[in-house]
């Protein structure tokens, strides 16, 4: 009988059981039949205009997301713009972005070639579609246009920088001027320039040569530019002084340039016939074994001074720390400030910044020269003036001197 | 003549770059990228110069036996290697082929990047023994450095249980502020001063680089 019971109750329960998965099937069903996605409500206020300050190709679209966006049904997963010649012509897809989105830069190629070109100067009709859940159910909004794009011939967001260039360039003159009419104008100290004289003169004595790194820059480089008057100089002291020079370069356009500057500082000097061009010789363009080429130079020749002046990277502190072991004097200046403490940790002197550039208007002594550099020392002062106008604005909460320096790309 | 065209053409081209930065147009894009195109140029037939000059020196001191003159006899092994692999001569001499020559490629895999790892590598020995000279505590500046640089050192260390925390947040007031004003410093000093030796080298005051008539 107890067995009988048990069987029975067995079958009652596996039966609810399967009774209520089928149930929940049903159910299931019938919640997403009533579920069905609804058509989302469309963007509104879309917007279209050239892209400013630009070479063209471009247009900034803008709209007002979907009352179904983030609301209502929350129904809106994201958005798909849309792009025609003619409102009645054939639309293709510019853009996709999420729920949310309410702005979008269409930027089309240049290069007619392109296969995302986008000409200038050619009416476009847009449209922004709602995208649902469902890929069926979708909802687009009203057409855009026309509309076109064009290259500007001027970019406004970039006169903070043309007035500073203008006046950086007034008062360049002015003090140029002055120089030239025998206003005697203040040079501060460089000392590791002032040790460039002391180092060749140990170098005559101890009858060594001098090694002079013009760096990884290119000649492009304004760095290396400002180390081609510094080699200049140390050529023309070398000359008179009868020392040996060693420039290995990483460039061969540096080379070439570096050749032509020390060619005529011997001239400069009086001894053309002591120049030859294997002091200035090309290495190779690969970093590393240009520093272990120079490394070996230092370590063969044992210079008397090694003088690194120009673009350095990774390479600096080797070279460094190996002339320091070769036991040379060494005159650092770079502008790459992720090096500077290498240099100033490894070398005798080290020309920090804009020191680098100061060199040559330093070791010119022409007014020309020094003009630009008191211009520089005032162009500082005002940049630190301004610095403490903005902390005093911004600490007052007047946002709107930072306004004034904000520059666009 | 032989100074006045140089000095003409710098002048006329800088003008544009400047001008150049302020007109997005498309047609002073098209110029600039021009412009830029011969850098390119030159820098490949200045390569021929570069590889001249490297053949010149290295055969020079192995021909009249300087010292050391071993070395430039590799210099010149590698160098002549490299060209006859690389330009594959069996195969196709005008083409890329090279680059997948067997031996091109084994001994730059094996031979050339392993001993520019070596090179940098050695790096971490330099800043070793530069810590060591920098933070010997000689003067008042010396010990400040010392100390600054035992925080930024050990902020991480997880056994100095609460100390850490103060020294993360010294460490991070270290980086941001002083570090920082520092940087910027020297950042708006590099900036001023490539401008004017750039205004310099465009108006002409500047033409060391140019070399003698």
């Amino acid at each position: 009988m107890k067995l009988k019971t048990l069987i029975v109750l067995s079958c009652m329960l596996l039966g609810g059981s399967v009774f209520s998965a089928a149930q929940e099937v049903t159910d299931a069903t019938a919640l997403t039949d009533t579920a069905a996605v609804a058509a989302p409500r469309p963007i509104a206020d879309l917007f279209a205009r050239d892209s400013e300050n630009d070479h063209g190709h471009s247009l900034t679209l803008s709209w007002t997301i979907s009352p179904d966006d983030g609301a209502g049904q929350m129904n809106v997963i994201g958005y798909e713009l849309y792009r025609a010649l003619s409102p009645d012509g054939e639309f293709e897809l510019r853009g996709k972005f999420p729920f949310g989105a309410a702005s979008y830069i269409d930027v089309g190629a240049k290069e007619k070639e392109s296969s995302q070109y986008s000409p200038d100067h050619t009416d476009f009709y847009y449209k922004v579609r709602a995208l649902t859940s469902d890929p069926e159910v979708f909802t687009d909004s009203e057409i855009f246009g026309p509309v076109q794009s064009y290259g500007q011939w001027f970019n406004t967001g970039r006169i903070p920088v043309l007035v500073f260039v203008i006046g950086f360039l007034t008062t360049t003159v002015i003090l140029i001027r002055r120089a030239r009419g025998g206003a005697d104008l203040f040079v501060r100290r460089l000392p590791g320039i002032e040790a460039v004289d002391e180092a060749i003169g140990r170098a005559t004595e101890m009858g060594k040569p001098i090694l002079y790194v013009l760096g990884l820059g290119t000649a492009a480089d304004i760095a290396t530019i400002a180390s081609y008057t510094i080699l200049g100089r140390v050529a023309k002291k070398v000359a008179e002084y009868q020392t040996g020079l060693i420039v290995p370069c990483y460039d061969p356009v540096t080379m070439t340039v570096a050749q032509e500057t020390v060619k005529t500082a011997y001239a400069d000097a009086g001894r053309p016939d002591a120049y030859s061009e294997d002091m200035v010789y090309f290495v190779t363009q690969s970093q590393f074994a240009y520093v272990a080429a120079v490394n070996g130079t230092m370590l063969r020749e044992r210079p008397a001074t090694n003088i690194y002046m120009g673009k350095f990277f990774a390479e600096s502190l080797i070279l460094a720390e190996t002339g320091a072991f070769a036991g040379s004097i060494q005159i650092s200046g770079t502008d790459e400030i992720a090096q500077i403490p290498f240099f100033v940790v490894a070398c005798d002197y080290t020309l920090i910044g804009e020191e680098l550039y100061a060199a040559s208007a330093y070791l010119g002594r022409e007014p020309l020269l020094l003009g630009s550099l008191k211009a520089q020392d005032y162009a500082k002062a005002a940049v630190i003036l301004l610095a403490i106008i903005g902390f005093l604005t911004m600490n007052f909460g007047l946002e709107g001197f930072k306004e004034l320096f904000y520059i666009s790309n | 003549m032989k100074r006045q065209l140089p000095l003409a053409l710098v002048f006329i081209f800088g003008i544009f770059c400047i001008f150049q930065y302020f007109v997005p147009h498309e047609s002073s894009e098209w110029i600039y990228e021009f412009l830029l195109a011969w850098i390119y140029i030159i820098g490949i037939l200045t390569l021929a110069l570069g590889i001249w000059s490297l053949i010149r020196v290295s055969w020079d001191k192995v021909q009249h036996r300087r010292p050391n003159w071993q070395y430039a006899l590799v210099t010149l092994l590698g160098l002549f290697a490299m060209i006859t692999f690389g330009f594959d001569y069996c195969r196709s001499f005008f083409s890329s082929e090279g680059l997948r020559n067997y031996m091109f490629v084994h001994f730059f895999d094996y031979i050339l990047i392993p001993i520019q790892a070596t090179m940098f590598s050695l790096l971490a020995f330099f800043i070793a023994s530069a810590s060591y000279r920098a933070f010997r505590a000689r003067s008042l500046l010396a010990s400040l450095l010392l100390l600054a640089a035992l925080v930024i050192m050990l902020r991480f260390n997880p056994y100095l249980g609460f100390v850490g925390e103060y020294m993360e947040q010294l460490a991070t007031w270290l980086l941001n502020v002083p570090n920082l004003a520092a940087k910027r410093a020297i950042i708006v000093g590099v900036g001023l001063g490539i401008v004017a030796t750039s205004l310099k080298v465009i108006l002409g005051i500047e033409r060391n680089y140019l070399g003698r008539d």
